[in-house]
């Protein structure tokens, strides 16, 4: 599969007051049409900075790009033109945040919202583009669309606007689509109901997507390749399957291990201790000379501490940062 | 075990305003809610944004008085004490919030934040009251030598400790915590959760355990009860209710949940329609029955009442077996 987006060698420097650091370092990653990538990784581990450069959202002037490419479609984002760049946000790239008034205008009603879009980049009338949204939001499972076209985003509940984004988002049949914790604020009822019509419509549009989330259980329901990011590197990148089975970076093998989820047996027993990740996520502008891990790495070893470990593919398909990685499961 | 704490039919009403003109609204966040809690006992609490568990948190640590019912401790009616009659309960009843942040005094150095309760409640002389404040630093996994800072200087699972800290200092029975890990990096929920069984064991604590994480809730409760719009509508031990869901909405909660397993992309169950209706406009009879696929007649016309089915859990459903 060719990959429709890739992104190679993507660093992005932060400026604040007294410091500088790196919140994304050097990142690669690629997505096919079809393709769901899901990038996981704690708060602050650099998801959502990602996703601002590939749609060239950085907060100016405190973050920029300092290296690195973002092809997609034969166009370097990351040097491309505003100009270029408004014809492709929101048209041939979707976006969908976590926050749904991050991408909905609070004094235009939902309906108008989504058919300027579609006057804007498809050249519908008006009467077209009532139509299609009318459509959008029925794909979308909003109940009687016809009479909700005209609520203000205040008039919905939280899950109703966030499925008015996703309608925004794939408005205009995108080639790639980004959603940045699209489901995160909301209930867990809310949120499976918004995964299904998220996975159905990506399925349908067959978008190369991407979605960024600190949630391993939602990841493996619905991705195909995970990367996970720890302190704006990537650590560990392959299928969700391997990912799961077969976790080779202390990180991500500390973190399946760590986090309770709902089991469906008595298995584990109430009052078992968890197994922990020692530590504290490290300050991106204080980290370690050699691996950012090493700290709280029960595997460390002198030459973790100095010498920082390159993303290798240890196996075909499965690639991992470290320098003693966790042996396969037999 | 014995019975250490008896929510006996607690409701909380709250008045809000809809905006100019429109007459303000009651919103019964919580309607006759009862459940007891036994020393040592972990009861969680569970259920959707907005479904009245921090209300129900509140009135058992006196930050709200229930508009019915009681709350007892030790066998004493605590909901309508006194300031001065309620203090020797205070000490036995303490909180830990979601966001410390909130909680801490920003300006307040750590060891002091520790040592306020007991200086409140007039224990010890100084030198010991500073020692009992080292102990319990060195119990949550804090130095001694960061008891000068500001809360500022730790981290969020840091802060979230210190909390803890503070809750220990009287020698609670029962602490009620509110979403105690939710504002946490998963890499750290692990941390306190394993510090909250500890301390569990180590003190006999019961605790009332708050939150919307299903998973976290289940490792760590008993029991526990499932709230929708006010009110329970199952409780019963953890694995009845997780392993054996008898209401409906359970089942529903249960089912959307995501679980770790990548099988589940491939056949994943059915996922229920509809939103929660807002409490400011409760469906008639059985609150559920908008979105339950087993309601008949009589749900819209009767609210069942919670009664033993045969997982051993009691469960507020007239079809539920
Ligand atoms: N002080 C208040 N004034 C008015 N309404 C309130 C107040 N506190 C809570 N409510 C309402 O009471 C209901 C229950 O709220 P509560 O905070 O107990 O829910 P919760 O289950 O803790 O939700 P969450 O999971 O979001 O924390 C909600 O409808 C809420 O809007
Ligand atoms: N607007 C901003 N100004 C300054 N720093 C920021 C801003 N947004 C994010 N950061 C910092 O960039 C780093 C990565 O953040 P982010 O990409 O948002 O992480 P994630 O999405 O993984 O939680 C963090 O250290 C964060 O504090
Ligand atoms: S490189 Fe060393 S410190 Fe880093 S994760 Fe691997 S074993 Fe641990
Ligand atoms: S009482 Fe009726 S509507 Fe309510 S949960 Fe039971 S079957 Fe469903
Ligand atoms: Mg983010
Ligand atoms: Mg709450």
């Amino acid at each position: 599969m060719t990959p429709l987006l890739s992104i190679e060698g993507l660093t992005v420097e932060l400026s604040t007051g007294d410091r500088n650091f790196e919140a994304v370092s050097d990142i690669t990653l690629a997505v096919a049409r079809n393709e769901v990538l899901a990038l996981v990784g704690e708060s602050g581990s650099g998801k959502s900075m990602t996703a601002m450069a590939i749609m060239r959202l950085l907060p100016e002037p405190v973050a920029d790009i300092v290296a690195g490419t973002i092809l997609f479609d034969g166009i370097d984002l990351a040097s491309a033109s505003e100009a270029a760049l408004r014809g492709i946000r929101g048209n041939r790239i979707g976006l969908i945040f976590q926050e749904p008034m991050t991408s909905l205008n609070p004094s235009i009603r939902v309906g108008p919202q989504v058919a300027e879009v579609l006057r804007l980049h498809k050249g519908l009338d008006a009467v077209n583009a009532r139509r299609r949204v009318e459509q959008l939001f029925e794909q979308v499972r909003i109940p009687d669309p016809r009479r909700r076209y005209d609520d203000y985003p205040h008039q919905m509940s939280g899950g109703m606007r966030q499925r008015v984004v996703i309608a925004l988002a794939l408005a205009c049949d995108p080639d790639v689509l980004i959603a940045d914790e699209p489901t995160t604020a909301l209930d867990v009822t809310t949120q499976a109901q918004i995964l299904e019509t998220f996975r159905d419509l990506q399925a349908s549009v067959g978008a190369a997507t991407i979605l960024i989330t600190h949630d391993l259980a939602v990841v493996a329901e619905t991705a195909d390749r995970i990367a996970v990011m720890y302190a704006g590197r990537i650590v560990e990148e392959t299928t969700t399957e391997q990912l799961f089975a077969s976790p080779r970076h202390p990180y991500t093998h500390g973190l399946l291990g760590s986090i309770p989820h709902v089991a469906d047996t008595d298995a584990t027993r109430r009052g078992d201790r968890l197994p922990e990740i020692a530590g504290t996520v490290p300050a991106l502008w204080a980290l370690p000379p050699g691996c950012a891990f090493e700290p709280r790495c029960p595997r460390a070893s002198d030459r973790c501490l100095s010498e920082r470990p390159p993303l290798a593919e240890l196996a075909p398909g499965h690639k991992t940062a470290c320098w003693h990685p966790v042996e396969t499961a037999a | 075990m014995s019975t250490l704490l008896d929510v006996k039919n607690i409701a909380k009403r709250f008045t809000v305003s809809r905006g100019l003109g429109a007459k303000p609204a009651t919103v019964h966040a919580v309607d006759d809610v009862s459940f007891t809690i036994s020393h040592g006992e972990t009861l969680g609490l569970v259920g959707e944004s907005g479904c009245g568990k921090s209300t129900v948190g509140k009135m058992i640590v006196r930050l709200l008085e229930p508009d019915e019912g009681e709350v007892m401790l030790a066998g004493e009616p605590i909901s309508h004490l006194s300031h001065r009659a309620m203090r020797p309960f205070r000490r036995k009843v303490q909180m830990v919030f979601q966001d410390p942040n909130g909680s801490l005094d920003p300006r307040q150095r750590a060891g002091d934040i520790v040592e306020e309760p007991l200086v409140v409640h007039g224990i010890g002389n100084a030198a010991e009251r500073r020692a009992r404040v080292e102990n319990l630093f060195s119990r949550v996994g804090l130095r001694p030598d960061q008891m000068t800072n500001v809360p500022s200087k730790f981290s969020g699972g840091q802060r979230q400790r210190l909390a803890i800290a503070r809750a220990l200092a009287l020698n609670p029975s029962l602490i009620v915590a509110d979403e105690p890990v939710s504002a946490l990096d998963v890499s750290i929920q692990a941390q306190v959760i394993n510090l909250m069984s500890d301390i569990q064991r180590e003190f006999g604590l019961a605790y009332l355990f708050v939150a919307h994480d299903l998973g976290v809730v289940q490792h760590i409760s008993d029991r526990v009860a499932v709230m929708y719009l006010g009110r329970i509508v199952e409780i019963g031990d953890t694995s009845s209710v997780y392993l054996r869901p008898s209401h409906p909405y359970t089942h529903t909660l249960m089912d959307a949940v995501p679980r770790p397993d990548p099988a589940r992309r491939h056949h994943r169950p059915a996922i229920a329609r509809g939103e929660v209706p807002s409490p400011l406009n409760p469906p008639s009879g059985c609150a559920f029955h908008p979105r339950c696929p087993m309601a008949t007649y009589i749900c819209r016309q009767e609210r069942p009442l919670l009664r033993r089915v045969a997982s051993g859990a009691e469960v507020a459903c007239h079809h539920a077996e």
